[in-house]
């Protein structure tokens, strides 16, 4: 598989301070790959991704993204490989309305503007936005904006796709929208990047990357992550909630199969079990 | 909160509201220099249906207009008051000392009356038909031969309309600030005026804190998306002479020329 993220000894902090937000960071991230960060707050997940971004310089170490080396002169030519979506949703709609915060991108990019119709209503309708284009921001929910504010980054027509906490700020109602959005994306092709407290949309990735102070502790599937069970709460981590029912479940002198089960394999699970008795 | 009248958009498809919001602008400000021509009844008279005309033409309600006069209204009958007491000339009806009512007076307080009411019409329907975000473009495309000076009008539009599009999520951030500060016992408009006043501190502190937050967020997700300043940059919004605003402006100026033949020179 082709390698589109390569993050070599990546350490970083900030100039006023003196502790390291982020230590020896080794990550690749391969093309068409949903990724997921999760660790405690100041475990340094946002702060990777906005290295991955060119937002912030590293201190040391080495970012190669689609195999061009991260620096000055080429940061405007990597992030337009980026779509970032942040957390909160009102502060990073940037237009008047729905379809003119989609074309913010793209004016940036100086993209002509009988284009740029073209590519706003492709990425509205993606989001099932496009009955909204004309909407003031304050007329639209939080999911409906963060919505929006992944079509702002479909339209750019990026290859990597990061959501610092994307969904965080949502009703649960909202959540689920913009996750089978990302779902939808992931099975597109575009690499994805999540960086998520919400274990649920966690278990959806292919890998994930679990940061504690500044550090990889684990890279591995879901179901290996999440079977740590506890020790993963050791770190300030919550575990899905299979995770904790089966260990509920085991407490009451239960034998549960010892892998992490989805939602879904936990009631066929429960399903059997309960038909053998 | 909501009482603001001037720079409440009503959305609709009316001839006003499709007209070019620059057209728009420029006959505004055109409307309200032309109104310090007018200096009779005939004149006034002739502008106020005008407006009225105009008004039709919005398809919104009458209502809405008063409701734009009524926060200006004290200073209004401030300016008419003094127009009253301090103009001279004609049949006196009542004198104290320096100051008198003649006939002069009140025709010229009735005159300042109108003026006034007349200019808050039309920049209501301003500003109820065309969204603030349009009227900043509007601004944008008139201001742009001041480039040639160097002012930077790309960011100063851009300026505007982040601000404009703030004003929302500010007041609703403000009005959850105030409930907090309530739960905890604050009065706000209550009291003496030191005591109102220090009951606004603890309101400004945390929403001027919130908006560097969102200053910062905003500036990130941006710079995210590629923004680099405002050259080089290609536009979403354009803005089209239709006929309609080649109609407006023949309108305006037939007004112009009805009105200096009505007016006594």
């Amino acid at each position: 598989m082709e390698k589109i993220i390569e993050i070599a000894d990546l350490t970083f902090h900030y100039p006023q301070q003196d502790s390291e937000l982020l230590r020896q960071v080794n990550l690749t991230i391969h093309k068409g790959e949903w990724v997921a960060l999760i660790g405690h707050n100041g475990s340094g997940k946002s702060t990777l991704a906005r290295l991955i971004d060119g937002l912030l310089v590293p201190t040391t170490g080495t970012l190669k993204i689609g195999g061009t080396i991260l620096s000055d002169a080429s940061v405007w030519q990597i992030r337009k490989k980026i779509g970032m979506v942040f957390q909160n949703p009102d502060n990073q709609f940037v237009g008047a309305n729905v379809e003119e915060d989609v074309a913010f991108g793209l004016e940036n990019l100086a993209i002509p503007r009988a284009q740029m119709q073209v590519r706003v209503k492709e990425a509205l309708q993606r989001v099932n936005m496009w009955e909204f284009r004309e909407h003031e921001p304050a007329r639209l929910s939080g999911g409906q904006k963060q919505r929006v504010a992944l079509a702002g980054v479909i339209a750019m027509r990026p290859e990597i796709i990061i959501l610092d906490e994307a969904t965080s700020m949502l009703d649960p109602e909202g959540r689920k929208d913009v996750i089978k959005i990302i779902q939808e994306l992931s099975q597109a092709g575009f690499t994805i990047i999540s960086i998520t407290h919400d274990i649920n949309e966690a278990s959806l990735a292919q890998r994930v990357v679990v940061l504690n102070d500044g550090q990889i502790l684990q890279a591995a599937t879901p179901q290996t992550v999440f079977a740590r069970g506890e020790k993963l709460l050791a770190v300030g981590l919550d575990v899905p909630f299979s995770e904790k029912l089966k260990v509920a479940l085991s407490r009451q002198g239960l034998h549960v199969p010892a892998g992490y089960l989805t939602e879904e394999g936990m009631i066929d699970w429960l399903c059997q079990s309960i038909s053998k008795t | 909160m909501n009482k603001i009248i001037l720079g409440r958009y009503i959305p609709g498809a009316s001839f006003v509201h499709r007209l070019d919001p620059r057209s728009k602008l420029i006959l505004s400000f055109f409307f309200i220099v032309v109104i310090f021509f007018a200096n009779n009844v005939q004149s006034y008279l002739l502008l106020g249906v005008f407006t009225l005309f105009c008004v039709y033409l919005s398809k919104i309600s009458l209502a809405f207009f008063i409701k734009g006069v009524r926060p200006l209204i004290w200073l209004i009958l401030f300016t008419v008051v003094l127009q009253i007491f301090f103009t001279r000339g004609g049949q006196v009806y009542w004198q104290f000392g320096p100051f008198s009512v003649t006939h002069f007076g009140l025709v010229n307080g009735g005159f300042v009356f109108c003026r006034f009411v007349l200019i808050i019409f039309m920049s209501t329907l301003l500003t109820l038909t065309t969204a603030p975000l349009e009227i900043a473009s509007a601004l944008e495309a008139l201001m742009l031969p001041l480039k040639k000076f160097k002012v930077p009008v790309y960011e100063i539009s851009l300026m505007i309309s982040i601000a404009l599009r703030f004003v929302p999520t500010l007041m609703d951030e403000t009005e959850k600030i105030m409930n907090a500060q309530r739960s905890r016992g604050v009065n706000f408009g209550e009291g003496s005026l030191i005591k109102q006043l220090k009951a606004v501190v603890p309101l400004l502190i945390p929403l001027f804190v919130g908006a560097f937050n969102r200053a910062e967020d905003l500036a990130t997700a941006m710079e995210a998306r590629g923004y680099r300043g405002g050259e080089g940059r290609t536009k979403y919004r354009v803005h089209f002479w239709k006929r309609r605003d080649t109609l407006s402006c023949v309108l305006f100026g037939l007004l112009t020329l009805l009105l200096l033949f009505l007016r006594n020179w």
